[in-house]
Protein backbone atom coordinates (compact mmCIF):
# COMPACT_ATOMS: atom_id res chain seq x y z
CA UNK A 1 0.00 0.00 0.00
CA UNK A 2 2.75 2.36 0.57
CA UNK A 3 4.28 2.12 -3.03
CA UNK A 4 0.61 2.95 -4.32
CA UNK A 5 0.79 6.74 -4.13
CA UNK A 6 4.34 6.89 -5.59
CA UNK A 7 2.97 4.35 -8.65
CA UNK A 8 0.37 6.58 -9.21
CA UNK A 9 2.44 9.51 -9.21
CA UNK A 10 4.97 7.66 -11.80
CA UNK A 11 1.88 6.69 -14.13
CA UNK A 12 0.70 9.94 -13.88
CA UNK A 13 3.81 11.79 -14.62
CA UNK A 14 4.60 9.24 -18.01
CA UNK A 15 0.78 9.52 -18.95
CA UNK A 16 1.25 13.27 -19.13
CA UNK A 17 4.53 13.33 -20.24
CA UNK A 18 3.21 10.95 -23.67
CA UNK A 19 -0.02 13.70 -23.94
CA UNK A 20 2.98 16.04 -24.11
CA UNK A 21 4.75 14.22 -26.94
CA UNK A 22 1.85 13.36 -28.90
CA UNK A 23 0.81 17.18 -29.30
CA UNK A 24 4.30 17.80 -30.00
CA UNK A 25 3.77 14.76 -32.78
CA UNK A 26 0.56 16.16 -34.11
CA UNK A 27 2.15 19.67 -34.26
CA UNK A 28 0.16 21.23 -31.52
CA UNK A 29 2.49 22.40 -29.88
CA UNK A 30 4.79 25.11 -31.34
CA UNK A 31 8.42 24.31 -31.54
CA UNK A 32 11.03 26.04 -29.17
CA UNK A 33 11.81 28.90 -31.90
CA UNK A 34 8.42 29.67 -31.87
CA UNK A 35 8.08 29.68 -28.25
CA UNK A 36 11.50 32.26 -27.41
CA UNK A 37 10.02 35.06 -25.85
CA UNK A 38 10.01 37.65 -28.36
CA UNK A 39 10.28 40.88 -26.33
CA UNK A 40 7.03 42.37 -27.31
CA UNK A 41 6.95 45.44 -24.77
CA UNK A 42 10.30 46.82 -25.74
CA UNK A 43 9.56 46.59 -29.86
CA UNK A 44 6.34 48.06 -29.02
CA UNK A 45 8.02 51.38 -26.70
CA UNK A 46 7.76 54.65 -28.40
CA UNK A 47 10.70 56.40 -26.96
CA UNK A 48 14.65 55.66 -27.06
CA UNK A 49 14.30 55.89 -23.09
CA UNK A 50 11.37 53.73 -22.74
CA UNK A 51 13.03 50.85 -25.28
CA UNK A 52 16.46 50.80 -23.59
CA UNK A 53 14.34 50.39 -20.35
CA UNK A 54 12.38 47.71 -21.27
CA UNK A 55 15.61 45.92 -22.90
CA UNK A 56 18.02 46.47 -20.14
CA UNK A 57 15.85 48.12 -17.27
CA UNK A 58 17.95 51.21 -17.29
CA UNK A 59 18.39 53.89 -20.00
CA UNK A 60 21.31 54.83 -18.66
CA UNK A 61 23.92 53.55 -21.56
CA UNK A 62 28.10 54.35 -20.56
CA UNK A 63 29.66 54.93 -24.49
CA UNK A 64 32.56 53.12 -25.03
CA UNK A 65 34.96 52.96 -27.95
CA UNK A 66 34.74 49.39 -27.60
CA UNK A 67 31.73 49.31 -29.47
CA UNK A 68 32.61 49.91 -33.36
CA UNK A 69 29.34 51.21 -34.75
CA UNK A 70 29.32 51.68 -38.72
CA UNK A 71 26.79 53.14 -40.58
CA UNK A 72 26.55 55.42 -43.27
CA UNK A 73 26.54 59.58 -42.71
CA UNK A 74 23.96 59.59 -45.77
CA UNK A 75 21.59 57.46 -46.61
CA UNK A 76 20.01 57.82 -49.45
CA UNK A 77 17.17 55.63 -48.79
CA UNK A 78 16.08 54.84 -44.92
CA UNK A 79 14.48 51.37 -46.26
CA UNK A 80 17.81 50.35 -46.37
CA UNK A 81 20.61 51.65 -43.89
CA UNK A 82 23.24 49.13 -43.69
CA UNK A 83 24.84 48.91 -39.87
CA UNK A 84 27.53 46.85 -38.53
CA UNK A 85 28.75 46.36 -34.93
CA UNK A 86 31.47 44.99 -34.12
CA UNK A 87 32.30 44.60 -30.10
CA UNK A 88 35.54 41.94 -30.53
CA UNK A 89 37.70 43.99 -28.11
CA UNK A 90 35.11 43.24 -25.24
CA UNK A 91 35.15 40.23 -23.36
CA UNK A 92 32.45 37.84 -23.22
CA UNK A 93 30.04 39.31 -25.74
CA UNK A 94 25.89 38.41 -24.15
CA UNK A 95 24.21 40.32 -26.72
CA UNK A 96 24.43 43.26 -29.58
CA UNK A 97 21.07 45.64 -30.02
CA UNK A 98 20.19 48.24 -32.05
CA UNK A 99 18.02 51.03 -31.79
CA UNK A 100 17.50 53.66 -34.09
CA UNK A 101 16.52 56.80 -31.97
CA UNK A 102 13.75 58.49 -34.23
CA UNK A 103 11.97 55.37 -35.65
CA UNK A 104 8.19 55.35 -33.76
CA UNK A 105 9.50 52.29 -31.77
CA UNK A 106 13.03 52.79 -31.57
CA UNK A 107 14.38 48.86 -30.54
CA UNK A 108 15.44 47.20 -33.66
CA UNK A 109 17.15 44.40 -32.79
CA UNK A 110 19.02 42.48 -30.22
CA UNK A 111 21.08 39.29 -31.16
CA UNK A 112 22.32 37.17 -28.37
CA UNK A 113 25.86 35.40 -28.56
CA UNK A 114 26.73 32.28 -27.80
CA UNK A 115 30.20 31.37 -26.89
CA UNK A 116 32.25 30.91 -30.18
CA UNK A 117 30.30 33.64 -32.36
CA UNK A 118 32.68 37.10 -32.78
CA UNK A 119 30.86 40.01 -32.10
CA UNK A 120 30.85 41.43 -35.30
CA UNK A 121 27.33 41.77 -36.56
CA UNK A 122 25.79 43.48 -40.16
CA UNK A 123 22.25 43.92 -41.02
CA UNK A 124 20.31 46.31 -42.56
CA UNK A 125 17.70 48.43 -40.84
CA UNK A 126 14.76 50.76 -41.77
CA UNK A 127 14.85 54.69 -40.34
CA UNK A 128 11.61 57.05 -40.80
CA UNK A 129 13.73 59.99 -40.26
CA UNK A 130 17.32 61.05 -39.26
CA UNK A 131 18.64 60.48 -36.07
CA UNK A 132 20.88 58.26 -34.27
CA UNK A 133 21.77 54.94 -34.39
CA UNK A 134 22.70 53.29 -30.80
CA UNK A 135 24.45 50.06 -30.87
CA UNK A 136 24.03 48.52 -27.21
CA UNK A 137 26.46 45.68 -25.95
CA UNK A 138 26.18 43.26 -23.05
CA UNK A 139 29.64 41.83 -21.94
CA UNK A 140 30.16 40.34 -18.52
CA UNK A 141 26.91 41.74 -17.39
CA UNK A 142 27.97 45.43 -17.95
CA UNK A 143 26.23 47.81 -20.85
CA UNK A 144 28.47 49.03 -23.45
CA UNK A 145 27.48 51.88 -26.23
CA UNK A 146 27.97 53.61 -29.55
CA UNK A 147 25.89 56.36 -31.24
CA UNK A 148 26.41 57.72 -34.51
CA UNK A 149 24.06 59.94 -36.53
CA UNK A 150 22.38 59.03 -39.42
CA UNK A 151 21.32 61.43 -42.31
CA UNK A 152 18.19 59.90 -44.29
CA UNK A 153 17.29 61.62 -47.36
CA UNK A 154 14.29 59.20 -48.34
CA UNK A 155 12.09 57.74 -45.41
CA UNK A 156 11.91 54.22 -44.97
CA UNK A 157 9.21 53.43 -42.84
CA UNK A 158 6.33 54.26 -45.78
CA UNK A 159 3.18 55.70 -45.44
CA UNK B 1 8.44 31.23 -47.92
CA UNK B 2 11.53 30.80 -49.76
CA UNK B 3 14.35 29.23 -48.65
CA UNK B 4 17.08 31.43 -45.76
CA UNK B 5 20.08 31.83 -48.86
CA UNK B 6 23.06 31.07 -47.15
CA UNK B 7 27.06 31.48 -47.69
CA UNK B 8 29.66 30.61 -45.03
CA UNK B 9 33.31 30.83 -45.69
CA UNK B 10 36.25 30.58 -43.76
CA UNK B 11 38.35 33.52 -44.01
CA UNK B 12 41.38 34.16 -41.08
CA UNK B 13 40.42 31.43 -38.56
CA UNK B 14 36.49 32.32 -38.51
CA UNK B 15 33.91 31.61 -40.52
CA UNK B 16 31.94 34.09 -41.76
CA UNK B 17 28.46 33.71 -42.27
CA UNK B 18 26.15 35.72 -44.51
CA UNK B 19 22.07 35.04 -43.96
CA UNK B 20 19.50 36.23 -47.06
CA UNK B 21 16.16 35.70 -46.29
CA UNK B 22 12.73 36.71 -48.81
CA UNK B 23 10.28 38.74 -46.29
CA UNK B 24 8.03 41.28 -46.93
CA UNK B 25 8.84 42.83 -43.11
CA UNK B 26 5.72 44.96 -42.93
CA UNK B 27 5.69 46.93 -39.72
CA UNK B 28 2.16 47.37 -39.44
CA UNK B 29 2.50 51.59 -39.83
CA UNK B 30 2.94 51.70 -43.97
CA UNK B 31 -0.42 52.33 -46.17
CA UNK B 32 -1.18 50.73 -49.51
CA UNK B 33 -2.15 53.44 -52.47
CA UNK B 34 -5.46 52.90 -51.04
CA UNK B 35 -4.53 54.33 -48.12
CA UNK B 36 -5.17 51.17 -45.83
CA UNK B 37 -2.49 49.98 -43.78
CA UNK B 38 -0.90 47.09 -44.53
CA UNK B 39 -0.81 44.94 -41.33
CA UNK B 40 2.31 44.03 -39.24
CA UNK B 41 3.97 40.98 -41.06
CA UNK B 42 7.75 40.88 -40.23
CA UNK B 43 10.16 37.55 -38.82
CA UNK B 44 10.57 38.08 -34.85
CA UNK B 45 12.89 35.36 -34.04
CA UNK B 46 15.97 33.52 -35.90
CA UNK B 47 18.08 31.00 -34.92
CA UNK B 48 21.95 30.57 -35.75
CA UNK B 49 22.88 26.76 -35.59
CA UNK B 50 26.66 25.63 -36.11
CA UNK B 51 26.71 21.12 -36.56
CA UNK B 52 22.92 21.54 -34.83
CA UNK B 53 24.75 23.71 -31.64
CA UNK B 54 22.77 27.06 -31.31
CA UNK B 55 25.22 29.46 -31.70
CA UNK B 56 22.94 33.05 -32.14
CA UNK B 57 19.45 33.63 -31.47
CA UNK B 58 17.95 37.32 -32.51
CA UNK B 59 14.80 39.43 -31.96
CA UNK B 60 13.88 41.35 -34.22
CA UNK B 61 11.03 44.04 -35.10
CA UNK B 62 9.82 45.78 -37.92
CA UNK B 63 12.42 48.01 -38.66
CA UNK B 64 14.83 45.12 -40.43
CA UNK B 65 14.62 45.75 -44.07
CA UNK B 66 12.86 43.87 -46.16
CA UNK B 67 14.39 40.83 -47.56
CA UNK B 68 16.71 40.92 -44.38
CA UNK B 69 20.36 40.39 -44.34
CA UNK B 70 22.75 40.00 -41.75
CA UNK B 71 26.10 38.56 -41.10
CA UNK B 72 27.99 37.10 -38.60
CA UNK B 73 31.35 35.58 -37.62
CA UNK B 74 31.66 32.22 -35.73
CA UNK B 75 35.39 30.63 -34.50
CA UNK B 76 36.14 26.99 -33.94
CA UNK B 77 34.23 25.56 -37.22
CA UNK B 78 35.66 23.60 -40.08
CA UNK B 79 35.45 23.01 -43.62
CA UNK B 80 32.42 20.82 -43.73
CA UNK B 81 30.86 21.67 -40.88
CA UNK B 82 26.64 22.63 -41.17
CA UNK B 83 25.28 26.06 -40.81
CA UNK B 84 21.81 26.22 -40.40
CA UNK B 85 19.88 29.69 -40.23
CA UNK B 86 16.27 29.68 -39.39
CA UNK B 87 13.29 32.08 -39.03
CA UNK B 88 9.63 32.11 -37.45
CA UNK B 89 7.55 35.53 -38.37
CA UNK B 90 4.41 36.80 -35.97
CA UNK B 91 2.27 35.12 -38.00
CA UNK B 92 3.87 31.95 -37.49
CA UNK B 93 5.53 31.26 -40.96
CA UNK B 94 8.72 29.82 -40.87
CA UNK B 95 11.70 29.08 -42.92
CA UNK B 96 15.19 27.47 -42.92
CA UNK B 97 18.35 27.08 -44.69
CA UNK B 98 21.67 24.93 -44.49
CA UNK B 99 24.94 24.83 -45.91
CA UNK B 100 28.10 23.77 -45.60
CA UNK B 101 31.47 25.31 -44.68
CA UNK B 102 33.79 25.76 -47.94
Amino acid sequence: MKLQPQRRTFLKGTLAGGAVLAAAGLGLIPSRLALAAWPEAAFHATSLDEALNKVFGSSTLEASDKVVLKAPSIAENGAVVPITVNAEQLPNVESISLFSEKNPTPFVARFNLKPGCVADISTRVKMGESGDVIAVVKADGKLYSARTNVKVTVGGCGG
Amino acid sequence: MSEVKLRAALKDGKCEVKALMTHPMETGRRKDKDGNLVPAHFIQTIELLHNGNLMMEAEWGGAISTNPFFSIALNNVAVGDTIEVRWVDNKGEKSSGTVKVK
